[in-house]
């Protein structure tokens, strides 16, 4: 068995061995083998190409577009997503806009351990992606499974652009799989993750483990609910959102994320504009609380949408 | 940590500095001519958007682009007219940035100063200060990976970049990583209109070399020959081992941040302080008491930059504006993942 970290750790050592171009840098990420570990013995097996960095996000993230400009693909780890927000510079600023003002390629891949653990509270919990996303010039992957982990993240240090990885940290050592995958989608394709006729949930990331022991609840009581994993937040694969809205007639979108603009409105909001005759009922979306993530588990396990949560939204959309 | 100030040259060649000093004349020359026309196509409203003047700079400008080589990487800021050019910009990529020409390297989506060939070591910078520190610093770490030994990256930063946090980074990673990278400080007494006193507390910004474990250099950014003397030091230190050179030069700004503002905030005493001297102005007499050349020579050079700027306007007047028609709306290399239909149209 294979855990979604080790499935990260295992794609980084791939691309050391297979790309001279690849190194990693970030806090701790040497010797100590990072703060999950998603760097364990690398820098042992790669010498000099697995380096400890400065508490300074800015020039790890300022170094690595350099570096970039002259041939290297750098994997960065932030150590968490949260503190990305000292490196937002130069990643939007910088990363993202370097290949359309000058006409070369910024293969920069930034991995963030995103979203909520229980005890790990406002600063070691968010969920960036949308922040993102909404920058042009980035890619944003958002993988919710060990395969996905494994060949996204390959995908993502042979892709020619500032990619924006993020990782579930509560998925680290939850998720569990026999094997590496050996194929993959293609990125920017969704996957329908379960199949159903009666209503469709769009999700990624941790959400998708919530959503899908959810549908498997409501198939008790008859409902035959479609699960649809974005995989890749940005780009965003709306065509098969709105076929499968096509199939439903009703649409949940639920994230983890907070509910201010973000994926699950971004969703509704193509749906609404493209499919606006597909849709049967309202659309409704689920997000965490519009607070900052709360530290203890009796908060944090009612912050974010859970199976329960989600199962509760999905009751109302079907009766709609 | 070494401390220079205008160092004299009794230990040069006279024959060496002379060629030297004459070759950083005339960019600097050239500098000031391209922006005093870039100056008249603003007032005439050739120019859209700002327009960023080196006036006072040229001096320090033209010593750290003249202590570079081929390979070398540069990252000038907005004051650096002078170092671009001798460093192998050409005036057509600073007149069709400008003017929004599309056959420039910023083909209308970038303007004025936010120009550069990365692939060529230039890089081009955005707006915020300091931010290039770091990516310098990058190119440098892509050099050690590949075994490419020998290079220096010259960064340009103004008073106002000391206070931010990349600055801080980026210094502190590239002494980490005993970089040889040279940063290159032009204190010119003002950060837009903040003066220095509402900038910084410490007593001289070279202090701050200590703090970061890197060699630090003071210069006087009127006296060209002063600042050709510390950037070939600091470079050569750079190059051979000595990794990274603080290097902080006193100068006064002698036009406004652009175009658009007046400077009236600037201390009237400073502008009649030796830091206020144009240090254009003090090249030109010392070529002339030196017998370097003469003024009928230097009017000719003059007139003859006045006819290259002229072409490269001209030239850049009749080419083709960016078309929203035509123009590829996709941000990223790789095409098929842009998003280019949900992109407002």
């Amino acid at each position: 068995m294979i855990t979604y970290l080790e499935a990260i750790r295992e794609a980084q050592a791939k691309a050391l061995a297979d790309d001279p171009r690849v190194y990693i840098y970030g806090q701790d990420v040497g010797q100590f083998g990072g703060a999950f570990k998603a760097t364990k013995g690398l820098a042992k097996e790669y010498p000099g190409r697995v380096l400890d960095a400065p508490i300074s996000e800015d020039a790890i993230i300022g170094s690595a577009i350099g570096a970039a400009i002259e041939g290297m693909r750098p994997i960065i780890e932030m150590q968490f997503a949260d503190f990305s927000t000292v490196g937002f510079n130069q990643i939007v600023n910088q990363a993202a806009t370097l290949h359309w003002r000058t006409q070369i390629p910024c293969p920069i891949t930034i991995r963030l351990p995103s979203g909520g653990t229980a005890g790990a509270g406002p600063f070691h919990s968010q969920s960036m992606e949308a922040l993102y996303a909404h920058y042009p010039g980035l890619i944003v992957m958002t993988p919710a499974t060990v395969e996905d982990a494994y060949s996204m993240l390959l995908e993502a240090v042979a892709i020619d652009d500032p990619v924006i990885f993020c990782e579930h940290k509560y998925l680290y050592y939850h998720l569990k799989a026999e094997k590496l995958p050996t194929e993959a989608m293609p990125t920017g394709k969704a996957r329908i993750a379960r199949q159903g006729r009666d209503a469709t949930i769009v999700t990624y990331s941790a959400m998708l483990h919530e959503s899908l022991a959810c549908a498997e609840e409501l198939a008790s009581e008859g409902w035959e609910i479609e699960v649809i994993d974005l995989r890749t937040i940005k780009p965003l694969d709306t065509d098969t959102v709105l076929a499968s809205v096509a199939r439903t007639g009703r649409l949940l979108t639920v994230g983890e994320a907070w509910p201010w603009g973000g994926v699950t409105a971004e969703v509704i909001a193509r749906v609404a504009t493209e499919g606006f005759g597909l849709l049967d009922a309202p659309p409704m979306r689920l997000n965490a609380k519009d607070t900052p993530v709360p530290f203890h588990p009796n908060l944090w396990g009612t912050h974010r949408p859970t199976a329960k949560t989600i199962a509760v939204a999905l009751r109302r959309l079907l009766s709609a | 940590m070494v401390q220079a100030t205008a160092v004299s040259t009794a230990s040069a060649d006279t024959s060496d500095l002379k060629a030297r000093f004459l070759t950083a004349f005339r960019w600097m020359l050239l500098a000031r001519v391209v922006e005093e026309k870039l100056a008249a196509l603003y007032r005439g409203g050739k120019i859209t958007g700002g327009v960023f003047l080196g006036k006072g700079q040229e001096a320090l400008s033209v010593a750290t682009a003249m202590a570079l080589r081929k390979g070398d990487v540069f990252a000038p800021l907005i004051r650096d007219q002078a170092g671009r050019l001798a460093f192998g910009e050409t005036l057509l990529d600073c007149t069709r940035t400008y003017m929004g020409s599309r056959l420039g390297p910023m083909r209308g989506r970038d303007g004025n100063v936010h120009r550069g060939r990365p692939k060529e070591g230039l890089m081009a910078m955005i707006s915020h200060l300091g931010a290039m520190l770091p990516v310098v610093a990058g190119t440098l770490l892509a050099r050690r990976f590949r075994g490419i030994e020998g290079t220096v990256g010259a960064v340009n930063l103004g008073d106002g970049a000391t206070s931010t946090g990349a600055f801080h980074e980026g210094l502190n990673l590239a002494a980490v990583e005993k970089l040889p990278l040279v940063l290159v400080v032009a204190n010119n007494q003002y950060a837009y209109s903040t003066p220095t006193s509402r900038q910084f507390a410490c007593e001289d910004l070279v202090d701050k070399a200590v703090g970061y474990g890197v060699a630090g250099h003071s210069v006087d950014g009127t006296n060209l020959e002063a600042c050709l003397d510390v950037l070939d030091r600091a470079v050569t230190a750079a190059r051979t081992g000595g990794g990274p050179q603080l290097v902080i030069a006193s100068l006064l700004r002698l036009v406004g941040h652009g175009e658009h503002d007046d400077a009236g905030y600037v201390d009237p005493a400073l502008r009649k302080s030796p830091l206020g001297a144009d240090c254009l102005e003090l090249a030109e007499q010392r070529l002339l008491r030196e017998n370097w050349t003469t003024s009928n020579a230097l009017h000719e050079m003059q007139q003859d930059m006045q006819r290259q700027v002229e072409e490269a306007v001209a030239t850049t007047l009749r080419e083709p504006l960016p078309d929203p028609n035509t123009e590829d709306w996709c941000p990223l290399a790789t095409r098929h993942l842009c998003e280019g239909g949900y992109s407002p149209t």
